[in-house]
């Protein structure tokens, strides 16, 4: 299925899905040298989004959190891509500076529509992401 | 939002540090539905201890290659430059953050290192600039008449680069408008006030006080509201410059006095939380005249360019055992996590300091604080 999507930190990306329907903070939320997300209160928690298309609602909280993005992906743990239902400022700039490629506002409800496991192309300078089981 | 061709050939510049910088503006534009980007005539960066943007951010600013476009001033960084040995900084701490500063300098912004720049630059009535550090973002635009959103150290370094920020918010006028009435009743210490207040209301408060407020007091009024709240403007009844242009909201509240902060015997009395102004120091120095020498730690922070401009009248409070730093502030400082409990006059301190130190911190008026050190 492919959907439209508004372009928020351009680039292309391709990678296996992981879906979580929790807001998000790259400050605290997830463990910066292995990737594992160890909130307590995460359903996806004990679980790495490194390397693969993180797709969860928005973020929340510090905007210290905005160069956590930029230490995963030195650290060769951030996830390949972002997709939000609808962003906020700090995941924003924290993609862009770290040069991983984020989109939100889909066509359809990602976290309805996208599953963990799932294949998914994003091109975030077109606007559109697919994705197939 | 519309961009411009110029704007457009930014974003898809080959000028690696061109294109980042406008990447930023474009999708905060789109995140806060900006119709279009708006000229600046400052920007203030925030986030500059090398505490706070580690190795990853200062290897991100090292590797800019451009000159800002305007005027661009910077927060406190996490040490005073010149006594940092003396506020028992580390070697390693103190070659980091000096890299920052370098890398800053570099790309032209002015090494003011103040949460109180515009002591240095005074943007006029109606000026759109795009300032971080939330003190000075709700000073700009409630005692200034300025137009700033809140922006991050990050977006406002992209504003600093492009000379530009997407026009939404606060840029807006009709997006000035109070949303609550709040009623002072007796004299209360308007920085209490806006410790109080900022962390029961949303949007834009206009205050009705039993009294004039001083310029200081403003300034102490706004640094407390944004640090409880997500407050980026207030107005005062007949007092701010708009406050007058807007129909007054039904919504009510009262503020009355009750205690806010720890109760605990400070070994540390610390002012200039945001930096103290000229006549703020003036007015600690004329109770301190007539007290001696204190008996607790007492920590003054200021900018290098008050600091300068009233350099005797600082040193003679120096001379009394009275330390007057510059370029850093008790709340980025590392200097300040030694002491156990932190005497305040500021509500914005008493929010940051457990926080972002991991101290006590207890809070009074000026005076009160003062009268402390010398008990």
């Amino acid at each position: 299925m492919r959907v439209r999507c508004r372009v928020i930190s351009r680039g292309i990306a391709e990678g296996e899905a992981i879906v979580s329907r929790k807001k998000f903070s790259f400050l605290g939320d997830v463990d910066v040298d292995t990737g594992r997300i160890v909130a307590e209160d995460s359903d996806l928690r004990g679980e790495s989004i490194s390397g693969k298309v993180f797709v969860f609602p928005s973020g929340r909280g510090s905007t210290v959190g905005t160069y956590v993005l930029l230490r995963m992906k030195k650290r060769g743990t951030a996830p390949k891509a972002i997709i939000n239902v609808e962003t906020e400022p700090i995941i924003a700039v924290g993609a862009i500076i770290a040069g991983i490629p984020l989109v939100d506002r889909l066509e359809v409800d990602p976290l309805e529509n996208i599953k963990t496991g799932d294949f998914v192309r994003i091109n975030a300078i077109e606007g559109w992401v697919e994705w197939r089981r | 939002m519309d961009l411009s061709r110029e704007e457009e050939k930014l974003l898809n510049s080959d000028d690696p540090t061109l294109a980042k910088c406008m990447e930023i503006l474009v999708a905060l534009g789109e995140i806060f539905e900006a119709d279009r980007l708006i000229p600046v005539t400052s920007a203030h960066v925030s986030g500059i201890s090398y505490g706070n943007i580690g190795e990853e951010g200062l290897e991100w600013l090292k590797g800019f290659r451009a000159k800002v476009k305007v005027r661009t001033t910077l927060n406190p960084a996490g040490m005073d430059l010149d006594r940092w040995r003396e506020m028992g900084i580390s070697e390693e701490f103190f070659r980091k953050q000096m890299e920052v500063l370098e890398a800053l300098k570099r790309i032209g912004a002015e090494l003011t290192l103040t949460c109180t720049p515009y002591y240095i630059n005074r943007p006029s009535f109606g000026e759109h600039v795009a300032w971080a550090e939330s003190s000075a973002v709700v000073y700009a635009n409630s005692v200034l008449g300025a137009r700033t959103n809140r922006e991050s150290g990050i977006s406002a370094l992209a504003s600093a680069i492009i000379g530009k920020t997407p026009r939404y918010g606060l840029h807006v006028k009709e997006n000035r408008a109070p949303t609550i009435l709040v009623r002072v009743r007796g004299d209360l210490d308007p920085s209490y006030v806006g410790y109080v207040v900022g962390g029961e209301v949303e949007g834009i408060p206009i205050f009705e006080f039993e009294r004039r407020l001083s310029d200081d007091e403003m300034k102490q009024l706004g640094a407390s509201l944004a640090s409880t709240g997500n407050v980026a403007m207030f107005h005062v009844k007949d007092q701010t410059p708009e406050w007058d242009d807007f129909e007054i909201p039904r919504e009510k509240m009262e503020v009355d006095g009750r205690d806010i902060g720890d109760e605990c015997d400070p070994d540390l009395v610390a002012l200039g939380c945001p930096h103290l102004s000229e006549r703020e120091i003036i007015f600690i120095a004329d109770i301190v005249e007539r007290l001696g020498r204190p008996k607790r730690e007492m920590w003054l922070f200021t900018s290098r360019h008050v600091w300068f401009r009233l350099k005797g009248l600082i040193e003679r409070l120096e001379r009394r055992g009275i330390r007057v730093f510059r370029d850093t502030c008790m709340v980025v400082s590392p200097a300040t996590e030694r002491f156990d409990c932190v005497l305040v006059n500021s509500g914005k301190a008493l929010t940051y300091l457990p926080k972002l130190r991991g101290v006590r911190a207890m809070f009074a008026p000026t005076r009160e604080c003062v009268r402390r050190a010398f008990e």
